[in-house]
């Protein structure tokens, strides 16, 4: 309990300076935006999340996290099926991996941002060029750790599923896929937080709706009040997704944790 | 020495050569096991025990020479062949129960296995039961000792009643005292089933006390090659001994100890190398082939 108290200590810390600083501000200039007060921030979070917009009569936070859970559902959700699937295949047939082993490789070396106007260009302003940065992004560096993982089992283990009876297809699927799926996991967790740094970049250059797209835009009446609990709204999120990956491991997976 | 046909071997390995680049390994290999043998194999770290083992089981192909069971070549891993390991016998994904239960479930097609889910939870219980672990069965394998996760791997290879029962050193990893009660409970199993194993260990005394068929495989013998010549390992002797179960005691009777004495001169001393025509290859099972080159009439 005494831990948990001083885990705290920062957090409070740092509310706490901001706080004083924001009020000093105040004090001088009360039209002062850079650095708003909890009172001006409630009122934007009211605005912002519980009144419809007058325009379009959304509830423009929800719209815009739901936008935005959409995108970066979507690209890493398919990034970890599909970097599983390589792991699997690659790590067990290794005729795959001499055919796409170098060019994972050199995939997972692009840097994802710099290829962003191609993407634009290629795959237009909508969704898919949004979702596929995100894929890109995340998926050669867990393809790769998948592929680490899946030959790291034990060659033994293999040989004797065939004794019992594993045809190829069990070995992959009913032997060694189990066993790498928390890792896979976890390979979700590290990657959320990249996955949040490209889905703001594309959001913030060509979006209608979305977290990064509101940031950016308020972003030109200098609306701090708005950036700011959207901010602390998106790390909300993080840390939910990661609390939640974690129980489902400890769950689910409890021999993992152990045997790492 | 008489000349077995392969069909009748439970195992049998003929002329086998195998070399890693310039290393050879294992020269001219010869052994035929009537079903039912307890065939221990002992030798000297580093004489290829391992490699003779990978090969029977599939996992490596001989660079020369074939291996059957019961007259089929082998080929690769098949399941004809139960495996217990040192290490890694055991999928940590899986419950005990489901560990003992995978050979069944990986055979089955899934309609079935849909259906037959009590029998099969019932056949894995029995095997379990009879490894005395039926208490454990809801646990992960973690949470298991060493000699129950090998009793448990036993189980494991037992439920598919294999023709041949494989072991690589499977007890090397265990307390001393644990390690016998394992000797005696694998020949309780072997006295109730009477499968052929095939045990691999580098111990002399546990080759002894639990094959009634002794290997000793070693590098360390002379033929008329003549000195300068790379000699790959071979079985140098071959005993035959009671096949009864008896109580460990028996590792401390005159006779026990000398026959592992007679192991070590033979297997495991450079300095005492006996000529190949000379080997004590007096099991009936026993067969030798040799070339021109190694023996010259």
């Amino acid at each position: 309990m005494k831990a948990r108290l001083l885990a705290l200590l920062p957090f409070a810390l740092a509310i706490a300076v901001y706080l004083v600083a924001s009020h000093l501000r105040l004090a001088e200039n009360p039209q002062d935006k850079i650095l708003p007060g909890l009172g001006q921030m409630g009122e934007a979070v009211q605005r912002m999340a519980f009144a419809p917009d007058p325009q379009s009569g959304d509830y423009v936070l929800w719209k815009d996290t739901w936008a935005s859970l959409k995108r970066i559902g979507i690209g890493v959700g398919t990034a970890a099926v599909l970097a599983l699937l390589a792991g699997l295949n690659m790590g067990l047939r290794p005729w795959l991996k001499t055919v796409f082993g170098d060019f994972l490789t050199f995939l997972s070396m692009v840097p994802p941002l710099a290829i962003l106007p191609i993407l634009f260009i290629s795959l237009g302003v909508d969704e898919l060029a949004k979702v596929t940065l995100i894929f890109l992004g995340v998926f050669p560096v867990m393809a790769r750790d998948m592929l680490l993982t899946v030959e790291k089992v034990p060659r033994e283990q293999v040989t004797k599923a065939i004794t019992l009876g594993a045809s190829r297809w069990d070995v992959i699927y009913r032997i060694v896929m189990p066993q790498v799926i928390p890792r896979l996991v976890d390979n979700v967790r590290l990657a959320l937080g990249a996955a949040w740094l490209f889905l703001i970049a594309a959001e913030a250059i060509a979006a209608t709706e979305g977290l990064g797209y509101r940031i950016f835009l308020v972003r030109r009446y200098l609306s701090m009040d708005v950036i700011l609990p959207y901010v602390a709204w998106i790390v909300v999120l993080g840390f939910v997704f990661d609390w939640s990956l974690r129980t489902f491991i400890k769950r689910w997976y409890g021999w993992y944790l152990v045997t790492k | 020495m008489k000349d077995k046909s392969s069909a009748d071997a439970a195992l049998h390995i003929e002329d086998l050569y195998k070399s890693y680049g310039p290393k050879l390994v294992l020269e001219n290999v010869d052994l035929s096991t009537s079903p039912g043998t307890f065939c221990s194999v002992v030798g000297p770290s580093g004489c290829g025990k391992s490699t003779l083992f990978r090969m029977v089981l599939g996992e490596e192909t001989p660079t020369r020479g074939l291996i059957h069971i019961e007259g089929e070549r082998v080929t690769g891993p098949g399941t004809d062949r139960g495996i217990v390991y040192q290490r890694y016998s055991l999928y940590p994904h899986l419950t005990v129960l489901d560990n003992v239960a995978l050979g069944r479930n990986l055979r089955t097609p899934l309609r079935e296995r849909l259906r037959d889910r009590k029998v099969i939870r019932d056949e894995a219980m029995t095997y379990l039961k009879r490894v005395g672990l039926d208490q454990h069965a809801a646990k992960y394998p973690h949470e298991l000792s060493g000699g129950m996760q090998q009793r448990v791997a036993i189980a494991q290879a037992l439920i598919t009643q294999p023709r041949l029962l494989m072991m690589d050193e499977p007890f090397g990893a265990l307390d001393p005292e644990t390690r016998e009660s394992m000797q005696l409970f694998i020949l309780e199993l072997w006295e109730e089933y009477r499968m052929t194993i095939f045990f691999v260990t580098h111990d002399m005394e546990e080759a002894v006390y639990l094959g009634n068929r002794v290997l000793v495989l070693s590098q360390h013998y002379i033929d008329d090659r003549g000195p300068g010549v790379q000699r790959g390992s071979r079985f140098v002797a071959d005993y035959e001994l009671p096949s009864a179960v008896q109580s460990t005691k028996v590792k401390n009777s005159p006779a026990f100890l000398e026959l592992v004495q007679e192991i070590r001169r033979v297997g495991f001393s450079p300095d005492q190398l006996r000529h190949v025509a000379e080997f004590n290859l007096r099991h009936p099972d026993s067969f030798q082939t040799l070339t021109g080159d190694e023996r010259r009439s």
